[in-house]
């Protein structure tokens, strides 16, 4: 399939905002229209449109056959899916919420990431599995995690985490047409969806026409000379929001958004640290063994010189609580980001 | 039976009221005293109260994502249920759990989120009654749209094969959030999922409380008795959206007007009548339910916050010493400007 790339700011010079669920859509649709392969199977997908607008609207064109609404049933279909993949289609699979991995993690993590390694190469899995990911409105232990650490963890599956909708709509015509596992996790918050309002950020200008972003390559959303801040998806915009704070300081930050985190552009992270010296890794998931440890080591491997200081910012290692003062205490806010890059910025 | 499924239907009413209040005008979910989702029960107070009355403080039951009816059939102290509910730091978990996630060791209540899950801890239940040669049973609650999960079949075989003393309720109130029930199974009767895995299965068609009373007294005895496990479909239906904010746009009208005629609280009312009992028996049935709603809700609301910090608190019963803390160096410094 001609994939056709565009440079992120021209893309983005368009008069057309959409919210970040939107975007996702029209990638999906386009890709439907142009491969009958592609399907999308998930709960609640088909009449409701996703409980998150993931597949809003699609039913309507595309029908029962390729807008696969199934039993609650996430071993069962999230592997006919990997099976289906095998046999060459291209389903897209939603997680409804990624806490519900653990229900079918043996058709993800041992069927769809490892059956390509495991066959030598001779079979592929050209699937995309979508998961909602993300706390901020109350939904507790069981529904508010971000785990972009246990699938990037896992070797075998390409793991996006869009932050705007602009990348959204270009992330997913690569997911869908790259050839292996994609997971491609969207926080609740940047959805766009009615009765959970959106930062402004996320609502970005995309063109009509298909793009693709490749996977590995970071975006600077912000430049500055004296911190870096790498983060992705919600947190992208609270670091952006932190960076507007610390400017009126006199303190110029600046953002890497990850966009994907399997495979991991390391150059513009390590780039970026020559440049400041100063690394905050923002994450919403959890502290220990994740992505945080993760970023600061594969800087510290590559270059100990450039690094002065080093914060991290990220959810400690405690089951995410319901009521709202303890919820706002555990995860990561603009306040937190401000003040690691301060500490950053003081350890010099 | 009738005052505890008044109970909850009033309960839940006014938990709508103070869940609606703060997010109106333009629905946010996640604002207002109530945070998170709320899943309301209207339609299935008959599942909660006619399985439950037969069960004592001892026998262990876990609950779905849906769980205020069961909660209140079980016994769970409605004030700190209500607390934790609205997130206070006197609630049953402290604040840390939210209405899906309500534990209460006095009566054996606990509840999991997610679809099905809580049917092996069920059996787990069950299996050390009868490791320990107890009398006490274990009911695991679930909805239809849980019974093709693997959690639940599993859960099927592992309690018939052990025999143990479980009894698993699914009720169905033909609706898993936006699939209606014909599009999820091809078994008219949930109930058939037990000729499977060799357990009693029976299924009660109506949402009458009597029924359903008298299959979980069979099913609950027989489990009490050692001999073995059974799987319970009970007819119900639902009221409401799936949570509060669900516009329902994908269920046809006359489906949800169907739902609300058949009102399984009506039903036994008009039973009590018949059976002799008084207008004034049942206003004052109502009006005790009632006054211990206003009760708990108003205690509820002028219950503490949590402290933010108490969110490292619990996560081990046996916190670990002599190893670094993995707290976030810069959460409480505030940099040095």
């Amino acid at each position: 399939m001609a994939q056709q790339e565009k440079d992120d700011a021209s893309g983005q010079q368009t008069g057309r905002s959409l919210t970040m669920s939107r975007a996702m859509v029209e990638a999906i649709a386009h890709e439907m229209r142009e491969d009958d392969e592609v399907f999308y199977m998930g709960e609640d997908v088909a009449d409701y449109g996703g409980i998150f607008d993931s597949t809003e609207g699609l039913l309507d064109e595309f029908g029962r056959d390729r807008i696969m609404d199934v039993p609650i049933s996430e071993t069962a279909y999230l592997g006919a899916a990997v099976g289906a993949a095998q046999e060459g289609m291209r389903p897209i699979a939603e997680l409804m919420f990624v806490d519900f991995f653990g229900v079918a993690m043996d058709q993800i993590y041992n069927q769809l990431a490892k059956n390509t390694y495991m066959s030598g190469g001779s079979v592929n899995v050209p699937m995309v599995l979508t998961a909602a990911v993300g706390g901020t409105y109350n939904d507790a232990a069981q529904h508010s995690q971000t785990l972009y650490g246990t699938f990037a963890h896992l070797p075998g599956m390409k793991v996006v985490v869009p932050s705007t909708a602009y990348d959204a709509k270009g992330l997913m015509h690569n997911a869908i047409r790259d050839d292996d596992p994609v997971v491609y996790m969207f926080h609740k918050r940047l959805m766009g969806i009615g009765w959970l309002p959106a930062p402004d950020g996320p609502k970005t200008g995309v063109p009509e026409d298909d793009y693709t972003i490749p996977f590995g390559s970071a975006d600077i959303k912000r430049e500055g000379a004296d911190v870096t801040v790498v983060t992705l998806g919600l947190h992208v915009h609270r670091a952006l929001e932190a960076a507007a704070d610390l400017a009126d300081d006199g303190i110029d930050v600046e953002v890497v958004d990850l966009r994907t985190l399997v495979p991991l552009d390391t150059d513009t992270i390590r780039d970026s640290v020559a440049k400041t010296g100063h690394l905050v890794v923002v994450d919403e998931d959890y502290r220990s063994y994740g992505v945080t440890g993760e970023i600061i080591a594969s800087v510290a491997e590559a270059g100990l010189d450039d690094l002065e200081a080093v914060e991290r910012v990220a959810l400690p290692d405690v089951p995410i609580p319901y009521a709202r003062p303890m919820e706002d205490e555990v995860v990561p806010g603009t306040d937190d980001i401000v003040a690691a890059v301060r500490a950053a910025q003081g350890d010099e | 039976m009738y005052e505890n499924m008044v109970t909850a239907r009033q309960y839940e009413e006014r938990l709508q009221e103070e869940y609606m209040a703060g997010k109106q005008p333009a629905f946010d979910i996640s604002a207002g005293p109530i945070p998170g989702e709320l899943h309301l029960a209207a339609g299935h107070e008959a599942a909660g109260a006619g399985v439950c009355q037969h069960l004592r403080d001892d026998d262990t039951v876990t609950a779905p994502h849906r769980p205020h009816h069961i909660a209140i059939a079980k016994g769970v102290d409605l004030k700190r249920m209500t607390a934790e509910i609205f997130g206070r730091e006197s609630g049953l978990s402290g604040g840390k759990g939210g209405h899906m996630h309500l534990f209460d060791p006095d009566v054996n209540f606990a509840c999991s989120g997610i679809i099905a899950e809580g049917c092996p801890p069920a059996v787990g239940a069950g299996l050390a009654a009868k490791k320990r040669n107890t009398d006490s049973v274990a009911v695991a609650f679930l909805g239809e749209g849980a019974i093709d999960q693997g959690a639940f079949l599993e859960s099927l075989n592992l309690a018939s094969v052990q025999n143990l003393p479980v009894v698993f309720v699914v009720e169905d109130n033909d609706w898993a959030i936006s699939m209606p029930k014909e599009r999820v199974t091809d078994v008219e009767n949930g109930a058939q999922r037990a000729d499977g895995f060799g357990l009693q299965g029976a299924r009660v068609d109506a949402d009458d409380a009597v029924a359903i009373s008298d299959a979980a007294r069979e099913a609950v005895g027989r489990a009490r008795d050692g001999n073995g496990p059974t799987l319970l479909e009970v007819q119900v239906h639902r009221r409401m959206g799936h949570f509060m904010g669900d516009p329902e746009s994908y269920r046809p009208d006359e489906d949800k007007a169907a739902a609300e005629q058949r009102d399984s609280i009506e039903r036994l009312e008009a039973d009590l009548r018949a059976h002799g009992v008084d207008d004034e028996e049942i206003d004052d049935l109502r009006s005790r339910a009632h006054d211990r709603v206003e009760e708990a809700i108003e205690w509820a609301k002028d219950q503490p916050e949590p402290d933010p910090d108490d969110a490292y608190e619990d996560v081990f019963v046996n916190p670990p010493s002599g190893v670094t803390d993995s707290e976030p160096s810069t959460a409480d410094t505030g940099g040095d400007d």
